[in-house]
Protein backbone atom coordinates (compact mmCIF):
# COMPACT_ATOMS: atom_id res chain seq x y z
CA UNK A 1 0.00 0.00 0.00
CA UNK A 2 1.38 3.59 -0.78
CA UNK A 3 1.64 6.00 1.58
CA UNK A 4 -1.60 7.79 -0.23
CA UNK A 5 -3.21 4.49 -0.06
CA UNK A 6 -2.86 4.72 3.53
CA UNK A 7 -4.30 8.58 4.15
CA UNK A 8 -7.12 7.43 1.84
CA UNK A 9 -7.48 4.41 4.11
CA UNK A 10 -7.46 6.67 7.08
CA UNK A 11 -9.88 9.27 5.54
CA UNK A 12 -12.64 6.41 4.65
CA UNK A 13 -16.03 7.09 6.28
CA UNK A 14 -16.37 3.13 6.91
CA UNK A 15 -13.61 3.38 9.49
CA UNK A 16 -14.50 3.18 13.28
CA UNK A 17 -15.15 6.09 15.12
CA UNK A 18 -13.74 7.69 18.22
CA UNK A 19 -17.31 6.83 19.27
CA UNK A 20 -17.28 3.33 18.21
CA UNK A 21 -13.75 2.44 20.38
CA UNK A 22 -15.11 3.72 23.23
CA UNK A 23 -18.92 2.24 23.09
CA UNK A 24 -16.62 -1.29 22.51
CA UNK A 25 -14.34 -0.48 25.26
CA UNK A 26 -16.25 1.34 27.67
CA UNK A 27 -19.67 -0.33 27.53
CA UNK A 28 -21.95 0.86 29.41
CA UNK A 29 -20.14 2.25 32.14
CA UNK A 30 -19.46 5.32 29.60
CA UNK A 31 -20.90 8.56 30.69
CA UNK A 32 -20.48 11.60 28.48
CA UNK A 33 -19.82 14.83 30.24
CA UNK A 34 -20.17 17.96 28.12
CA UNK A 35 -19.51 21.54 27.79
CA UNK A 36 -15.98 23.62 28.04
CA UNK A 37 -17.37 25.62 30.82
CA UNK A 38 -16.82 29.07 29.35
CA UNK A 39 -18.53 29.07 25.24
CA UNK A 40 -20.38 26.00 24.54
CA UNK A 41 -19.76 22.35 23.94
CA UNK A 42 -18.31 21.37 21.11
CA UNK A 43 -19.52 18.21 19.55
CA UNK A 44 -15.85 17.51 17.47
CA UNK A 45 -14.57 16.41 20.84
CA UNK A 46 -16.63 13.64 23.20
CA UNK A 47 -15.33 13.43 26.46
CA UNK A 48 -16.51 11.46 29.79
CA UNK A 49 -15.81 9.26 31.75
CA UNK A 50 -15.78 5.20 32.53
CA UNK A 51 -14.64 1.94 33.78
CA UNK A 52 -11.74 -0.08 31.44
CA UNK A 53 -12.10 -3.19 33.23
CA UNK A 54 -11.61 -2.30 37.20
CA UNK A 55 -9.62 1.23 36.57
CA UNK A 56 -11.48 4.47 36.45
CA UNK A 57 -10.46 6.21 33.23
CA UNK A 58 -11.17 9.68 31.62
CA UNK A 59 -11.74 9.16 27.82
CA UNK A 60 -11.76 11.89 25.28
CA UNK A 61 -11.86 11.73 21.56
CA UNK A 62 -12.12 13.70 18.33
CA UNK A 63 -15.29 12.36 16.45
CA UNK A 64 -15.81 12.77 12.90
CA UNK A 65 -19.28 11.26 12.86
CA UNK A 66 -20.91 7.98 11.09
CA UNK A 67 -23.38 9.06 9.18
CA UNK A 68 -23.85 12.89 7.18
CA UNK A 69 -26.06 13.99 9.86
CA UNK A 70 -23.41 12.87 12.61
CA UNK A 71 -20.77 14.30 10.23
CA UNK A 72 -22.90 17.85 9.98
CA UNK A 73 -23.36 17.76 13.40
CA UNK A 74 -19.87 17.05 14.44
CA UNK A 75 -18.46 19.48 12.11
CA UNK A 76 -16.36 16.43 10.39
CA UNK A 77 -14.17 15.81 13.37
CA UNK A 78 -12.94 19.79 12.98
CA UNK A 79 -12.92 21.17 16.85
CA UNK A 80 -13.40 24.76 17.64
CA UNK A 81 -11.15 26.47 20.14
CA UNK A 82 -13.53 25.32 23.13
CA UNK A 83 -13.63 21.85 22.19
CA UNK A 84 -10.13 21.54 23.28
CA UNK A 85 -11.09 23.29 26.20
CA UNK A 86 -13.37 21.20 26.99
CA UNK A 87 -10.78 18.36 26.86
CA UNK A 88 -8.60 20.18 28.93
CA UNK A 89 -11.31 21.30 31.35
CA UNK A 90 -11.67 17.31 31.22
CA UNK A 91 -8.11 16.34 31.65
CA UNK A 92 -7.36 18.64 34.60
CA UNK A 93 -10.41 17.12 36.30
CA UNK A 94 -8.70 13.58 35.91
CA UNK A 95 -5.64 15.20 37.18
CA UNK A 96 -7.61 16.20 40.18
CA UNK A 97 -9.11 12.41 40.99
CA UNK A 98 -6.05 11.08 39.47
CA UNK A 99 -7.44 9.02 36.65
CA UNK A 100 -5.37 8.04 34.07
CA UNK A 101 -6.73 9.66 30.84
CA UNK A 102 -7.02 7.68 27.34
CA UNK A 103 -7.59 9.95 24.48
CA UNK A 104 -8.65 8.98 20.73
CA UNK A 105 -7.22 10.92 17.82
CA UNK A 106 -8.87 11.29 14.87
CA UNK A 107 -9.03 14.64 12.71
CA UNK A 108 -8.35 15.95 9.89
CA UNK A 109 -7.16 19.36 11.83
CA UNK A 110 -8.63 21.88 14.01
CA UNK A 111 -11.27 23.78 12.24
CA UNK A 112 -10.45 26.81 10.29
CA UNK A 113 -12.92 29.72 10.76
CA UNK A 114 -13.94 32.98 11.72
CA UNK A 115 -15.57 31.71 15.03
CA UNK A 116 -12.42 29.43 15.17
CA UNK A 117 -9.82 32.72 15.39
CA UNK A 118 -11.72 34.87 17.10
CA UNK A 119 -11.99 32.46 19.97
CA UNK A 120 -8.49 32.05 19.76
CA UNK A 121 -7.34 28.35 18.43
CA UNK A 122 -3.79 28.75 18.32
CA UNK A 123 -4.33 29.76 22.23
CA UNK A 124 -6.48 26.32 22.63
CA UNK A 125 -4.10 24.31 21.33
CA UNK A 126 -1.04 25.90 22.54
CA UNK A 127 -2.85 25.70 26.02
CA UNK A 128 -3.67 22.25 26.11
CA UNK A 129 0.61 21.09 24.85
CA UNK A 130 1.70 23.23 28.17
CA UNK A 131 -1.16 22.00 30.57
CA UNK A 132 -0.63 18.70 29.17
CA UNK A 133 2.98 18.08 29.29
CA UNK A 134 2.65 18.74 32.90
CA UNK A 135 -0.40 16.82 34.34
CA UNK A 136 0.25 14.47 37.39
CA UNK A 137 -1.42 11.59 35.88
CA UNK A 138 -1.26 9.19 32.93
CA UNK A 139 -2.00 9.80 29.42
CA UNK A 140 -2.12 7.72 26.67
CA UNK A 141 -3.32 8.51 22.99
CA UNK A 142 -4.13 6.03 20.41
CA UNK A 143 -4.49 7.82 16.28
CA UNK A 144 -7.22 5.88 14.97
CA UNK A 145 -7.57 7.36 11.52
CA UNK A 146 -6.27 11.03 10.69
CA UNK A 147 -4.23 12.79 12.23
CA UNK A 148 -4.20 16.02 11.41
CA UNK A 149 -1.37 18.47 12.17
CA UNK A 150 -1.80 21.07 15.51
CA UNK A 151 -5.40 19.60 15.99
CA UNK A 152 -4.40 16.17 16.91
CA UNK A 153 -1.20 17.11 18.87
CA UNK A 154 -3.44 19.21 20.49
CA UNK A 155 -4.59 15.33 22.48
CA UNK A 156 -1.61 13.69 21.79
CA UNK A 157 0.98 15.25 24.62
CA UNK A 158 0.94 11.85 25.86
CA UNK A 159 3.48 9.05 28.05
CA UNK A 160 2.98 7.26 25.12
CA UNK A 161 1.10 7.39 21.90
CA UNK A 162 -0.13 4.62 19.74
CA UNK A 163 -1.24 4.28 15.74
CA UNK A 164 -3.51 1.80 14.36
CA UNK A 165 -1.96 0.22 11.46
CA UNK A 166 -3.80 2.51 9.01
CA UNK A 167 -3.83 5.73 10.67
CA UNK A 168 -2.10 8.44 9.55
CA UNK A 169 -0.22 11.19 11.25
CA UNK A 170 1.12 14.50 9.78
CA UNK A 171 2.46 18.25 10.05
CA UNK A 172 0.14 18.91 6.95
CA UNK A 173 -2.20 17.38 4.76
CA UNK A 174 -0.58 15.76 1.86
CA UNK A 175 -3.11 18.23 -0.46
CA UNK A 176 -1.60 21.47 1.16
CA UNK A 177 1.92 20.18 1.08
CA UNK A 178 1.64 19.74 -2.76
CA UNK A 179 0.52 22.84 -3.43
CA UNK A 180 2.38 24.99 -0.92
CA UNK A 181 5.61 23.21 -2.46
CA UNK A 182 4.37 22.41 -6.14
CA UNK A 183 1.94 24.52 -6.34
CA UNK A 184 -0.26 21.29 -7.73
CA UNK A 185 -2.42 19.54 -5.24
CA UNK A 186 -3.07 16.77 -7.62
CA UNK A 187 0.83 15.77 -6.43
CA UNK A 188 -0.70 14.85 -3.22
CA UNK A 189 0.52 11.05 -3.49
CA UNK A 190 4.20 12.52 -3.88
CA UNK A 191 3.82 14.77 -0.92
CA UNK A 192 2.02 11.74 1.09
CA UNK A 193 5.43 9.98 0.60
CA UNK A 194 8.14 12.56 1.11
CA UNK A 195 6.06 13.39 4.32
CA UNK A 196 6.46 10.10 6.09
CA UNK A 197 3.20 9.75 7.77
CA UNK A 198 2.02 6.38 8.20
CA UNK A 199 2.25 4.39 11.56
CA UNK A 200 5.07 2.56 10.34
CA UNK A 201 7.12 5.68 9.31
CA UNK A 202 6.28 7.50 13.06
CA UNK A 203 7.49 4.69 14.66
CA UNK A 204 11.10 4.50 12.76
CA UNK A 205 11.14 8.20 13.50
CA UNK A 206 10.73 7.26 17.43
CA UNK A 207 7.76 9.20 17.37
CA UNK A 208 5.08 6.39 18.75
CA UNK A 209 5.43 3.52 20.60
CA UNK A 210 3.11 0.92 19.40
CA UNK A 211 1.09 0.07 16.04
CA UNK A 212 -2.05 -1.59 16.93
CA UNK A 213 -3.63 -4.20 14.84
CA UNK A 214 -7.32 -2.68 13.27
CA UNK A 215 -10.30 -4.18 15.02
CA UNK A 216 -13.63 -4.30 12.93
CA UNK A 217 -16.82 -3.37 13.98
CA UNK A 218 -18.31 -6.27 16.57
CA UNK A 219 -14.82 -8.14 16.24
CA UNK A 220 -15.11 -7.82 20.70
CA UNK A 221 -12.39 -10.36 21.16
CA UNK A 222 -9.54 -7.80 18.89
CA UNK A 223 -11.67 -5.51 21.52
CA UNK A 224 -10.75 -7.35 24.64
CA UNK A 225 -7.01 -7.62 23.66
CA UNK A 226 -6.76 -3.87 23.09
CA UNK A 227 -8.31 -3.31 26.57
CA UNK A 228 -5.47 -5.51 28.17
CA UNK A 229 -3.07 -3.40 26.39
CA UNK A 230 -4.63 -0.30 27.35
CA UNK A 231 -5.24 -1.14 30.91
CA UNK A 232 -1.26 -3.15 31.83
CA UNK A 233 -0.04 0.50 30.23
CA UNK A 234 -2.45 1.74 32.78
CA UNK A 235 -1.39 0.05 35.82
CA UNK A 236 2.33 -0.06 35.10
CA UNK A 237 1.98 4.23 34.35
CA UNK A 238 0.18 4.79 37.56
CA UNK A 239 2.77 2.91 39.89
CA UNK A 240 4.60 6.17 38.83
CA UNK A 241 4.30 9.61 41.15
CA UNK A 242 2.72 12.35 39.32
CA UNK A 243 5.79 14.05 38.97
CA UNK A 244 7.81 11.61 37.62
CA UNK A 245 5.37 10.56 35.12
CA UNK A 246 5.22 14.19 34.13
CA UNK A 247 9.60 14.67 33.85
CA UNK A 248 9.43 11.44 31.38
CA UNK A 249 7.02 12.79 29.30
CA UNK A 250 8.63 16.39 29.04
CA UNK A 251 11.80 13.95 28.05
CA UNK A 252 9.77 11.91 25.73
CA UNK A 253 9.18 14.83 23.92
CA UNK A 254 12.86 16.47 24.64
CA UNK A 255 14.52 13.77 22.99
CA UNK A 256 13.17 14.25 19.08
CA UNK A 257 14.94 16.49 16.96
CA UNK A 258 17.45 16.94 19.75
CA UNK A 259 20.94 18.26 18.46
CA UNK B 1 28.70 39.55 -25.68
CA UNK B 2 26.32 39.18 -29.51
CA UNK B 3 27.79 40.95 -32.56
CA UNK B 4 25.83 43.66 -32.90
CA UNK B 5 26.85 44.84 -29.31
CA UNK B 6 30.13 44.28 -29.92
CA UNK B 7 30.16 46.52 -33.40
CA UNK B 8 27.69 49.48 -31.72
CA UNK B 9 30.23 52.62 -31.39
CA UNK B 10 30.72 52.71 -27.71
CA UNK B 11 29.21 56.04 -26.97
CA UNK B 12 25.85 54.68 -27.80
CA UNK B 13 27.09 51.60 -25.82
CA UNK B 14 27.27 53.43 -22.63
CA UNK B 15 24.21 55.05 -23.25
CA UNK B 16 22.45 51.81 -23.73
CA UNK B 17 18.67 52.03 -24.99
CA UNK B 18 17.99 52.55 -21.35
CA UNK B 19 15.51 55.93 -20.99
CA UNK B 20 16.15 56.22 -17.46
CA UNK B 21 19.40 57.36 -17.56
CA UNK B 22 18.57 60.94 -17.39
CA UNK B 23 16.75 61.18 -14.24
CA UNK B 24 18.51 61.69 -10.73
CA UNK B 25 19.92 58.52 -9.58
CA UNK B 26 19.23 57.09 -6.62
CA UNK B 27 21.00 53.78 -5.93
CA UNK B 28 17.64 51.34 -4.62
CA UNK B 29 19.28 50.62 -1.31
CA UNK B 30 18.90 54.56 -0.36
CA UNK B 31 14.76 54.49 -0.53
CA UNK B 32 12.19 52.04 0.84
CA UNK B 33 8.49 52.87 -0.37
CA UNK B 34 6.43 52.16 2.38
CA UNK B 35 3.92 49.14 1.64
CA UNK B 36 1.33 50.87 3.71
CA UNK B 37 0.98 54.73 2.49
CA UNK B 38 3.26 54.75 -0.41
CA UNK B 39 5.77 57.41 0.50
CA UNK B 40 9.26 57.28 0.21
CA UNK B 41 11.20 56.77 3.00
CA UNK B 42 15.62 57.18 3.34
CA UNK B 43 16.76 54.40 4.48
CA UNK B 44 18.88 56.03 6.79
CA UNK B 45 15.68 58.48 8.33
CA UNK B 46 13.86 54.38 8.51
CA UNK B 47 16.81 52.99 10.44
CA UNK B 48 16.80 55.81 12.91
CA UNK B 49 13.05 55.34 13.60
CA UNK B 50 13.13 51.92 14.60
CA UNK B 51 12.16 50.69 10.89
CA UNK B 52 9.12 52.18 11.36
CA UNK B 53 7.41 54.87 8.37
CA UNK B 54 7.44 58.36 10.09
CA UNK B 55 3.85 59.13 8.29
CA UNK B 56 1.69 56.25 8.78
CA UNK B 57 3.56 54.07 11.70
CA UNK B 58 3.52 51.10 9.37
CA UNK B 59 6.11 48.34 11.04
CA UNK B 60 8.81 47.12 8.18
CA UNK B 61 9.68 43.65 9.75
CA UNK B 62 13.09 43.20 10.37
CA UNK B 63 15.61 40.55 10.98
CA UNK B 64 16.75 38.88 14.06
CA UNK B 65 19.86 40.33 15.05
CA UNK B 66 18.45 44.06 14.02
CA UNK B 67 15.79 43.09 16.39
CA UNK B 68 18.25 42.04 19.04
CA UNK B 69 19.95 45.01 18.33
CA UNK B 70 16.72 47.47 18.89
CA UNK B 71 15.80 46.12 22.62
CA UNK B 72 19.54 45.12 24.32
CA UNK B 73 21.80 47.40 26.01
CA UNK B 74 25.25 47.82 23.39
CA UNK B 75 27.55 44.85 23.10
CA UNK B 76 25.53 43.05 25.65
CA UNK B 77 24.29 40.02 24.15
CA UNK B 78 25.78 36.19 24.04
CA UNK B 79 24.56 34.16 21.63
CA UNK B 80 23.35 30.21 22.73
CA UNK B 81 23.79 27.60 20.20
CA UNK B 82 25.14 29.01 17.42
CA UNK B 83 26.56 26.61 15.34
CA UNK B 84 23.35 24.82 15.74
CA UNK B 85 23.09 24.19 11.55
CA UNK B 86 19.34 22.31 10.41
CA UNK B 87 19.51 18.86 7.69
CA UNK B 88 17.75 17.62 5.99
CA UNK B 89 16.54 14.52 8.33
CA UNK B 90 13.93 12.88 6.45
CA UNK B 91 15.31 13.18 3.24
CA UNK B 92 12.79 15.63 2.00
CA UNK B 93 13.39 16.51 -2.07
CA UNK B 94 14.33 20.01 -2.80
CA UNK B 95 14.87 20.86 1.25
CA UNK B 96 18.94 21.02 1.07
CA UNK B 97 18.70 23.54 -2.02
CA UNK B 98 16.29 25.84 0.08
CA UNK B 99 18.39 25.38 3.61
CA UNK B 100 21.38 26.61 1.54
CA UNK B 101 19.26 29.57 -0.70
CA UNK B 102 17.97 30.58 2.94
CA UNK B 103 21.78 30.25 4.45
CA UNK B 104 23.23 32.68 1.77
CA UNK B 105 20.09 35.56 2.13
CA UNK B 106 19.94 35.54 6.02
CA UNK B 107 23.06 35.08 7.07
CA UNK B 108 21.72 32.46 9.70
CA UNK B 109 22.16 28.85 9.91
CA UNK B 110 18.51 28.42 11.13
CA UNK B 111 15.22 30.82 11.62
CA UNK B 112 15.86 31.64 15.55
CA UNK B 113 18.40 33.29 17.23
CA UNK B 114 18.81 32.81 21.21
CA UNK B 115 21.05 34.45 23.49
CA UNK B 116 21.72 36.12 26.45
CA UNK B 117 21.30 40.13 27.13
CA UNK B 118 20.52 42.55 29.49
CA UNK B 119 17.67 45.39 28.92
CA UNK B 120 18.46 48.39 31.14
CA UNK B 121 21.10 46.30 32.78
CA UNK B 122 18.90 43.88 33.40
CA UNK B 123 19.92 40.36 32.57
CA UNK B 124 17.53 37.91 30.67
CA UNK B 125 17.25 35.66 27.42
CA UNK B 126 16.17 36.51 24.48
CA UNK B 127 14.93 34.85 21.27
CA UNK B 128 14.40 36.15 18.22
CA UNK B 129 13.25 34.57 14.70
CA UNK B 130 13.11 35.81 11.12
CA UNK B 131 11.54 35.81 8.15
CA UNK B 132 14.33 35.84 6.03
CA UNK B 133 14.93 32.21 6.96
CA UNK B 134 12.48 30.11 5.04
CA UNK B 135 9.81 32.32 6.32
CA UNK B 136 10.71 31.91 10.20
CA UNK B 137 9.73 28.31 9.85
CA UNK B 138 10.32 25.92 13.21
CA UNK B 139 12.29 22.99 12.37
CA UNK B 140 14.14 20.25 14.77
CA UNK B 141 17.04 23.14 14.89
CA UNK B 142 13.95 25.38 15.85
CA UNK B 143 12.36 24.11 18.21
CA UNK B 144 15.69 22.74 20.13
CA UNK B 145 17.03 25.77 20.08
CA UNK B 146 14.22 27.43 21.70
CA UNK B 147 13.82 24.40 24.36
CA UNK B 148 17.28 25.14 25.46
CA UNK B 149 17.40 28.90 25.88
CA UNK B 150 14.17 28.02 28.18
CA UNK B 151 16.16 25.59 29.67
CA UNK B 152 19.44 27.58 30.41
CA UNK B 153 16.58 30.77 31.71
CA UNK B 154 15.12 28.12 34.22
CA UNK B 155 18.55 26.92 35.61
CA UNK B 156 19.26 30.48 35.66
CA UNK B 157 16.32 32.12 37.02
CA UNK B 158 15.91 34.18 33.89
CA UNK B 159 13.32 36.06 32.49
CA UNK B 160 12.56 35.67 29.01
CA UNK B 161 11.42 37.73 25.65
CA UNK B 162 10.66 35.90 22.67
CA UNK B 163 9.85 37.80 19.45
CA UNK B 164 7.67 35.91 17.21
CA UNK B 165 7.55 35.42 13.26
CA UNK B 166 6.45 32.58 11.67
CA UNK B 167 4.98 30.84 8.92
CA UNK B 168 4.16 27.74 11.38
CA UNK B 169 6.29 24.12 11.74
CA UNK B 170 8.39 23.63 8.93
CA UNK B 171 6.67 21.09 6.79
CA UNK B 172 10.02 19.96 5.37
CA UNK B 173 10.90 18.54 8.65
CA UNK B 174 7.54 16.15 8.83
CA UNK B 175 6.33 15.27 12.21
CA UNK B 176 9.73 16.31 13.45
CA UNK B 177 8.65 19.70 13.45
CA UNK B 178 5.23 19.34 14.46
CA UNK B 179 6.41 18.03 17.90
CA UNK B 180 9.11 20.64 18.14
CA UNK B 181 5.56 22.44 19.22
CA UNK B 182 4.41 20.20 22.01
CA UNK B 183 8.65 19.97 23.23
CA UNK B 184 8.80 23.99 22.99
CA UNK B 185 5.54 24.37 25.18
CA UNK B 186 6.85 21.58 27.67
CA UNK B 187 9.86 24.12 27.94
CA UNK B 188 8.18 27.19 28.40
CA UNK B 189 5.97 25.05 31.38
CA UNK B 190 8.73 24.45 33.36
CA UNK B 191 10.24 27.75 33.17
CA UNK B 192 6.92 29.23 34.13
CA UNK B 193 6.56 26.76 36.99
CA UNK B 194 10.19 27.71 38.23
CA UNK B 195 7.94 31.29 39.11
CA UNK B 196 9.84 33.14 36.09
CA UNK B 197 8.37 35.59 33.60
CA UNK B 198 7.65 35.04 29.85
CA UNK B 199 7.02 37.83 27.39
CA UNK B 200 5.93 37.57 23.69
CA UNK B 201 5.96 39.95 21.54
CA UNK B 202 4.56 38.91 17.86
CA UNK B 203 5.81 40.51 15.07
CA UNK B 204 4.22 40.58 11.40
CA UNK B 205 3.25 37.49 10.61
CA UNK B 206 2.63 35.24 13.70
CA UNK B 207 0.69 31.91 12.94
CA UNK B 208 0.53 27.94 12.35
CA UNK B 209 2.33 25.95 14.67
CA UNK B 210 4.74 28.71 16.64
CA UNK B 211 0.63 31.06 16.91
CA UNK B 212 -0.28 27.53 18.88
CA UNK B 213 2.70 26.76 20.68
CA UNK B 214 5.45 29.19 22.39
CA UNK B 215 3.51 32.46 20.79
CA UNK B 216 0.51 32.28 22.96
CA UNK B 217 2.23 30.82 26.17
CA UNK B 218 3.53 33.96 27.42
CA UNK B 219 2.70 35.50 31.00
CA UNK B 220 2.36 38.74 28.76
CA UNK B 221 1.30 38.85 25.31
CA UNK B 222 2.75 41.84 23.60
CA UNK B 223 2.12 42.93 19.61
CA UNK B 224 3.33 45.19 17.28
CA UNK B 225 0.83 47.22 15.27
CA UNK B 226 -1.15 45.57 12.23
CA UNK B 227 0.96 42.45 12.56
CA UNK B 228 -0.64 39.67 11.17
CA UNK B 229 -1.17 36.80 13.79
CA UNK B 230 -3.05 33.75 13.29
CA UNK B 231 -3.44 29.56 13.47
CA UNK B 232 -4.85 29.04 10.13
CA UNK B 233 -4.00 32.13 7.47
CA UNK B 234 -6.34 34.36 5.69
CA UNK B 235 -5.96 32.70 2.22
CA UNK B 236 -6.82 28.68 4.09
CA UNK B 237 -9.79 30.75 6.11
CA UNK B 238 -11.07 31.92 3.10
CA UNK B 239 -10.71 28.52 1.11
CA UNK B 240 -12.40 26.56 3.76
CA UNK B 241 -15.62 29.44 4.42
CA UNK B 242 -15.84 30.32 1.02
CA UNK B 243 -16.24 33.65 1.77
CA UNK B 244 -14.20 36.94 2.06
CA UNK B 245 -12.35 38.35 5.55
CA UNK B 246 -13.25 41.57 7.05
CA UNK B 247 -9.97 43.81 6.29
CA UNK B 248 -8.49 44.01 9.90
CA UNK B 249 -9.18 40.11 10.75
CA UNK B 250 -6.58 38.58 12.67
CA UNK B 251 -4.32 41.59 13.03
CA UNK B 252 -2.83 42.31 16.66
CA UNK B 253 -5.31 45.28 17.12
CA UNK B 254 -7.92 42.22 16.53
CA UNK B 255 -6.54 40.15 18.51
CA UNK B 256 -6.34 42.23 21.49
CA UNK B 257 -9.85 43.40 21.04
CA UNK B 258 -10.54 39.50 21.06
CA UNK B 259 -8.53 39.29 24.44
CA UNK B 260 -6.18 37.16 23.34
CA UNK B 261 -2.98 39.82 22.94
CA UNK B 262 -2.52 41.79 26.10
CA UNK B 263 -1.05 44.98 24.58
CA UNK B 264 -0.24 46.41 20.94
CA UNK B 265 2.44 48.35 21.31
CA UNK B 266 4.34 50.52 19.02
CA UNK B 267 8.17 49.66 18.54
CA UNK B 268 9.75 52.84 19.29
CA UNK B 269 8.30 51.85 23.02
CA UNK B 270 8.99 48.67 22.86
CA UNK B 271 12.37 48.76 24.88
CA UNK B 272 11.06 51.10 27.63
CA UNK B 273 7.88 48.90 27.92
CA UNK B 274 10.07 45.86 28.25
CA UNK B 275 12.30 47.53 30.79
CA UNK B 276 9.22 48.90 33.28
CA UNK B 277 7.84 45.00 32.79
CA UNK B 278 10.82 43.27 33.67
CA UNK B 279 11.02 45.63 36.69
CA UNK B 280 7.63 45.28 37.95
CA UNK B 281 8.50 41.91 37.98
CA UNK B 282 11.32 42.38 40.52
CA UNK B 283 14.32 41.92 38.16
CA UNK B 284 16.99 44.45 38.51
CA UNK B 285 20.02 45.68 36.91
CA UNK B 286 23.71 43.22 37.60
CA UNK B 287 26.77 44.60 37.13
Amino acid sequence: MSAYDNVLAARSTKKLTSLDYINALFGDSFIELHGDRNFADDKAVVGGVGMLNDIPVTVIGLEKGRNTKERMERNFGAAHPEGYRKALRLMKQAEKFHRPILCFVDTSGAFCGIGAEERGQGHAIATNLMEMMALKTPILSVFIGEGGSGGAIALAVADEVWMMENAVYSVISPEGCASILWKDSSKAAEAAECLKMTAKDLFNLGVIERILREPTAGDQKMFESMKLLICRTFEKNLAVSGEELARLRYNRFRKIGQQ
Amino acid sequence: MDLFTFIKPKNELEQGDDTTVNKPYVPDEMWVKCPDCGTLLLTTDIEENFHVCSKCNHHFRVGSRKRIDMVCDKDTFKELDADFVSKNIIDFPGYDEKLESSKRRSGEKDSVVCGTCKIDGIETVIISMTADFMMGSMGTVTGDKITRAFEYATENGLPVIAFTVSGGARMQEGILSLMQMAKTSGAVKLHSDAGLLYITVLTDPTSGGVTASFAMEGDIILAEPGALIAFAGPRVIEQTIRQKLPKDFQTAEFLQEKGFVDKVIDRRYLKETLSKLLKIHNYTEVQ
